[in-house]
């Protein structure tokens, strides 16, 4: 058997992600094929057939693919995917868009947001905002899966060089059109692939005092993240959401401050190493969680901490 | 324009859920009840384009057991004007639930479904993707903006980096994401008034759909526990700790 993993890139580089999902894919047992598709990435196919446990990349350049429109890359992947037992894609927004359409085009139900392989049709993947973790075993004899990348080390590249096969393979739908992207422009690690995260939440009480997270990440070399209050109020971009149904990480440190700990919020972020928690209100549910808990003002403890790292 | 809305019932966001002591499933014994968040989302967008003048009439649509007319009374009074039932008690999965909807918007003809990016029940995020895939309908999946232009919709989507604008061909399926819109409460005369509006009631096998499970849920277990942490006493205390005993800063 042979599993195919979708590799998420930017056309530039390949994403952590895309390693998380070959370590997932590796538990399998069965020859690793990697697709990169987009536009002008040769580069990312280069770095693809780097990474351990990859015996070939399948390498698509063309327009179509530039932007991952849906439409385009599960046709893509539809047509590609007779040799293939399994079809593995990170969790990201990317695959989270994509995956659910290969699997009805191929009349299979994906498996969403494994945590573990138990076995090459059993799986674990959290459910109820991961209050429960389901082990679920699939009919299916092909396999789509979606992966929790926080679950699956990375696997390591540079030490490989799997073979390059470039196909010729257009698809375009013709019925969706990429207009823009406003993506944040950060010198930060990324939320999802950081060793140190900081989140604030409502407690923030607006953008600007985000400020006082700064000094502390740049520090530690952290990530910034929030709470989706903290994005609902409108104090940063939605792209900072750590929880259920944002971002899911799990950094070596964790620092929540000003966030109470709502279920959907422990949802994204209690795979911590470690956990700190900085609250004023000493009931607040994120202290049942946090390996370190402060009960203090965050306007004084913050820039005292900054100074102290 | 008519607008489809395919809803879920769900256990209510706020209830902390714990698998059954025999870990055969999960304990959904008493819980409270409700329309999944993101439908709401969906409902409120379409009530939105209806009040705006871009639709005319918006249908909510569940698959589920007799009680899930519950939530689509919620839908009706939140201002969908009519809804339809695919009652079933198999425990549906997002391809079977998918393939009804596709019999749905076969009979009826939506030019538009907007539906929730995911349910907080399973958390699969699959179920608009594969009937935007089944129907070979483009799809905007995590919007947090909406407009009709003509025969297109331009979709503003919540990614990984920011956001994504895309434009795509009617008839779509969008799925909301948090930041769509707030929805409305209900008012008590519009939760009066929903109680007179049209709910059809159609058995799933009428559709011949094959809503057999694929995928079979051996055990449902809690997650790891986390051990019960300190409380430390000052600023100090925490950097030290994170230095010496979690050595995670240096």
């Amino acid at each position: 058997m042979t599993a195919l993993v979708i590799a998420e890139h930017n056309n530039k580089e390949l994403k952590v992600s895309t390693q998380n999902t070959i370590s997932a894919a590796s538990k399998l047992d069965g020859d690793i094929h990697l697709l990169v598709a987009g536009l002008e990435c040769n580069a990312v196919a280069e770095e693809a057939a780097s990474c351990e446990g990859v015996s070939k990349v399948l390498y698509v350049d063309s327009k179509e693919y530039e932007n991952f429109l849906a439409e385009n890359i599960a046709n893509l992947i539809k047509n590609l995917s007779n040799d293939y037992s399994a079809i593995l894609a990170p969790a990201t927004t990317n695959g989270k868009n994509y995956m659910p359409r290969v699997a009805a085009l191929l009349d299979v139900a994906q498996i969403s947001d494994i945590s573990s392989v138990e076995s090459e049709d059993t799986f674990q993947r959290p459910i109820y905002a991961g209050n429960c973790i389901a082990t679920v075993q699939s009919s299916d004899t092909k396999k789509v899966i979606t992966v929790r990348t926080t679950a699956f080390d990375a696997v390591p590249k540079g030490s490989n060089s799997a073979e390059i096969l470039k196909l010729e393979e257009v698809n375009d739908a013709g019925i969706s059109e990429f207009i823009k992207e406003e993506l944040a422009k950060s010198d930060r690690p990324e939320l999802t692939a950081a060793e140190v995260v900081i989140s604030g939440g409502r407690g923030m009480q607006n953008g600007d005092n985000f400020s006082l997270l700064e000094g502390i990440a740049d520090k530690l070399g952290a990530a910034i993240g929030a709470s989706r209050a903290a994005v609902d109020s409108g104090f940063v971009p939605n792209d900072y959401q750590v929880g259920q149904t944002g971002k899911i990480v799990a950094p070596n440190l964790y620092i929540a401050v000003g966030i109470s700990g709502a279920i959907q919020h422990l949802a994204g972020m209690k795979d911590s190493k470690v956990i700190v928690a900085i609250n004023k209100d000493e009931d607040a549910p994120i202290f049942q969680v946090a390996d370190y808990g402060l009960v203090a003002d965050l306007f004084t403890a913050l820039p005292e901490m900054e100074s102290k790292i | 324009m008519k607008i489809l809305v395919p809803i879920k019932r769900v256990v209510d966001y706020n209830v902390k859920v714990r698998p059954k002591a025999d870990e055969s499933g999960v304990d959904l014994n008493n819980v409270k009840m409700a329309i999944n968040p993101f439908c709401e989302i969906a409902v409120e967008e379409a009530v939105r384009l209806k009040e705006a003048g871009s639709a005319t009439e918006i249908i909510a649509v569940t698959v589920g057991a007799e009680n899930a007319q519950e939530q689509l009374r919620t839908a009706l009074a939140l201002g969908a004007d009519r809804a339809i039932l695919v009652e079933t008690d198999l425990e549906v999965e997002p391809l079977g639930v998918s393939k009804v909807l596709k019999a749905i918007v076969e009979k009826e003809s939506p030019n538009l479904i907007v539906m929730g990016k995911q349910a907080i029940d399973g958390d699969n995020n699959q179920t608009g993707q594969m009937l935007a895939a089944l129907m070979n309908y483009p799809q905007a999946t995590f919007a947090s903006e909406l407009k009709i232009e003509g025969e297109k919709a331009i979709v503003t989507r919540e990614v990984d980096g920011g956001l994504q604008t895309i434009s795509i061909n009617l008839p779509a399926v969008v799925t909301s994401d948090l930041r769509l819109n707030e929805p409305r409460y209900a008012s008590l005369p519009n939760i009066m008034k929903a109680k007179q509006k049209p709910l059809d009631v159609i058995k799933s096998d009428d559709l011949g759909v094959d809503l057999n499970p694929r995928i079979t849920t051996l055990k449902v277990s809690p997650p790891p526990e986390r051990e019960a942490g300190i409380i430390v006493e000052s600023v100090d205390q925490l950097v030290e700790k994170l230095k010496n005993e979690a050595k995670v800063i240096s």
